[in-house]
């Protein structure tokens, strides 16, 4: 997409970023000069504590990816949004309250505490680790993003950003994410998508959802002559070619030198050529944007509703709507979401965008992207199933989620902030229906990217919002990014060089060592975060849950509420769940379709892996339990 | 203050909470699951009108996640109950003993 720079925009940017960099390097050596931060936890008020969790737990992939999917995929987002939260019932019920009584608040730590095995903290940190990596790559997507419509720099720029100021912070200071500052951008975070929706209910659904800054491109459709399945003439173009992918018809025209593509659709017997966007890659590396230069400024914003029936009567407006109202009108209503296609014209290389009318209640519904009707294929029910399960079980598993549990002093305390979290997070899901849907029927969507949803639709309200929000977006990924770097390189110096690899470092070496980690993997993670560009970050962090869920879940669960559970077998359902997540992964339609040899190429069709790993590595733990029993036990677990 | 070190707590109270957990976690568990049953065997019963113009994929939806926060109250109610009748009990010992 095409994105003009906003000098308001920009300024209220860098001082949002700089007010809560500001504050986190502030508080974190307030807190660093204190003789411990956790003692301290006590004197933080449950409240607080239960705001930050909320800050902690929405990252990128909530605001950014899951609003971002509702706008193109309608209620498929949504399912997201029901099972991250779903997964903390586990956390809360199953896992937070035992591993206090373990008293052990790291996975590494609490899988170990009853057996002290090498096996076990080599296979843990390989875990903690990989999903670590797999949670950096969706922040990393939505940082670069971010940047693109705010600074006017190329995805790649937004990436290497992040990288570069999270591994300064990190490598020179480490960082101390603290929860006064995960209260702010929590806070701020629900504030804001309150104010949003309101926004959205107030303007109401719209045929030409132009607002004061942003003028929606009306887009054109032309009647064809049409002999047998050939357009021959259309009335002020000159055709030139027509081709046909899948089931789609595509014919090129052309108009006083431009030539643009038109997607032919047939409806009752009456034929249309309906306007797209397009991106034609030269072999030269020129790029053509809907046929002109990028200067010429012709790719549109997209997402409208071609049909509006309110009480079974057509309407052009509805104006200001309330909250079940809007929801019920979009599911009378027909909405356009632009799909995407690749065509091979000659030399060049075209990524067509096409408008497709889906009707409301099917946009209401799961099943644009995860197909589950009737007519659905085998793979793509399991591949739903699989991902409902990945979700729900995932959110416990993540490395980093848990710790903020401990650290308020009594447990009705960690009690009551987890469930105020619950509840803040459950809110703010809700709202992100609205945002998503806003966004998707306001025509705001970039059709190279979902994950501006909700920032773009902020930016058609206005450009303050839009700074202030994409802000406290790119402050979330920040934090989320600098915390993830500092839990994998210290998976690598303290878990796997100094305990497994029994270096005994002392002080000095195991932060210079844990500090060229942090730069290593935060590299890592710069090249995967391009890698990556224009898939959703929902999608991509599904991955790192189904991982999380696979690798470390059953292994908990079984030390948690199995006796006879031994070392082996927590080590050996690790590396399984590890190895069969990441395998499917790897050869998964998403990555073959990276690999640039067609999604529809690819070895099997499922996205996400859990329903396969997660069982496996379940029987893992039992089989191998019972096979090598556990020698002795060092501390009983008080039952 | 209450008693707030994990290893004072008594085990009767313990073994409440984590039963009271897992129970709570099963009926979860069911509600959570009878929505991916419903989207996978039952499809077309996602589109039915619940109440003014939500269907039932957007009602059960929304409903997971208040239900979520609904359990978290219950649970949270249920074990300050059996903190505090450990606490009242223990005191009740104490002033036997004097």
């Amino acid at each position: 997409m095409i994105y003009d720079i906003s000098i308001t925009a920009l300024i209220f940017f860098f001082i949002f970023v700089g007010l809560v960099l500001g504050l986190s390097f502030y508080f974190g050596r307030k807190k660093s000069d204190s003789s411990s931060y956790y003692a301290a936890g006590g004197q933080i008020h449950w409240a607080v504590n239960g705001i930050a969790f909320a800050g902690d737990y929405l990252s990128a992939a909530s605001f950014l990816g899951i609003c971002g999917m509702i706008a193109i995929a309608g209620f498929d987002g949504f399912l997201y949004a029901i099972g991250f939260l779903a997964g903390w019932i586990v956390a809360l019920f199953l896992i937070a309250e035992p591993f206090k009584r373990l008293g052990k608040y790291t996975f590494t730590d609490a899988l170990n505490a009853k057996f002290n095995s090498r096996a076990i903290t080599l296979s843990a940190s390989i875990s903690t680790l990989i999903i670590s990596v797999f949670y950096l790559i969706p922040q990393m997507v939505g940082a670069g993003d971010l940047v693109m419509p705010l600074l006017g720099l190329p995805h790649w720029a937004g990436v290497i950003l992040v990288g570069a100021i999270v591994i300064a912070i990190v490598a020179s200071a480490g960082m101390a994410s603290t929860t006064y500052v995960q209260f702010l951008k929590g806070g701020l975070l629900i504030i804001l998508s309150v104010i949003l929706t309101g926004y959205i209910l107030k303007n109401g659904l719209s045929l030409s959802p132009s607002t004061k800054d942003n003028t929606y491109h009306k887009f054109i459709t032309l009647t064809p002559q049409v002999e047998g399945d050939k357009v021959t003439a259309v009335a002020g173009w000159d055709v030139i070619s027509q081709q046909t992918v899948g089931e789609k018809t595509f014919v090129k025209l052309s108009q006083s030198g431009v030539e643009r593509w038109f997607y032919l659709t047939n409806n009752d017997g009456k034929q249309s050529l309906k306007e797209t966007l397009t991106i034609v890659q030269k072999v030269n590396g020129e790029k053509l944007y809907n046929g002109e230069t990028k200067d010429k400024r012709k790719f549109y914003q997209v997402g409208h509703l071609s049909k509006i029936i309110v009480n079974g009567k057509e309407v052009d407006r509805t104006g200001a709507v309330g909250p079940f109202e809007f929801l019920s009108t979009i599911n009378t209503s027909d909405v356009v979401r632009f799909l995407q296609t690749k065509i091979t014209d000659g030399t060049d290389l075209v990524s067509v965008y096409y408008p497709e009318v889906t009707s409301g209640a099917k946009f209401m519904l799961p099943g644009l992207k995860y197909k589950i009707g009737s007519d659905a294929s085998l793979w793509s029910k399991l591949d739903f199933v699989s991902l409902m399960l990945a979700l729900f079980l995932g959110t416990a598993a993540l490395p980093h989620i848990l710790i903020r549990y401990y650290t308020v002093k009594t447990p009705r305390d960690a009690r009551k902030s987890t469930i105020l979290a619950i509840a803040a997070i459950g809110g703010f899901y809700i709202l992100t229906l609205f945002i998503g849907l806003g966004a998707g029927v306001n025509g705001v969507m970039d059709v190279e990217s979902s994950n501006m949803a909700a920032p773009l639709l902020a930016k058609a309200f206005g450009a303050v919002l839009f700074s202030v929000i994409s802000a406290v977006a790119f402050a979330t990924v920040l934090g989320t990014v600098a915390g993830l770097i500092v839990a994998s390189s210290g998976a690598i110096a303290h878990d796997f060089i100094d305990i497994y690899l029994k270096k005994n470092l002392n002080d000095d070496n195991k932060v210079k060592v844990g500090k060229i980690a942090a730069v290593v993997v935060g590299i890592f993670a710069i090249l995967l975060g391009m890698a990556f560009k224009g898939i959703n970050v929902s999608f991509l962090v599904g991955w790192a849950f189904a991982i999380a869920a696979s690798a470390n879940l059953p292994a908990i669960l079984f030390l948690l509420f199995w006796k006879r559970t031994s070392s082996t077998g927590i080590s050996a359902s690790i590396v399984v769940g590890i190895v069969a997540s990441l395998a499917i992964i790897l050869t998964s339609p998403t990555m073959w379709d990276k690999y640039g040899l067609g999604a529809e190429n690819s070895m099997h069709q499922m996205e996400n892996p859990a329903l396969i790993s997660f069982p496996l590595a379940v029987l893992t733990v039992y089989v191998c339990s019972i096979l090598y029993p556990k020698k002795e036990v060092k501390v009983e677990l008080t039952r | 203050m209450h008693v707030n070190s994990t290893t004072e707590e008594k085990e009767i109270v313990t073994r409440q909470k984590s039963k009271l957990g897992v129970r709570l976690f099963f009926i979860y568990l069911i509600c959570y699951a009878g929505f991916v049953i419903l989207g996978v065997f039952k499809y077309e019963l996602l589109a039915t009108t619940v109440f003014s113009g939500l269907n039932l994929a957007v009602v059960y939806g929304i409903g997971l996640i208040v239900f979520a926060v609904i359990m978290g109250i219950i649970y949270n109610y249920y074990c300050t109950k059996y903190e505090d009748e450990a606490e009242k009990a223990d005191e009740l010992i104490k002033e036997d003993k004097k």
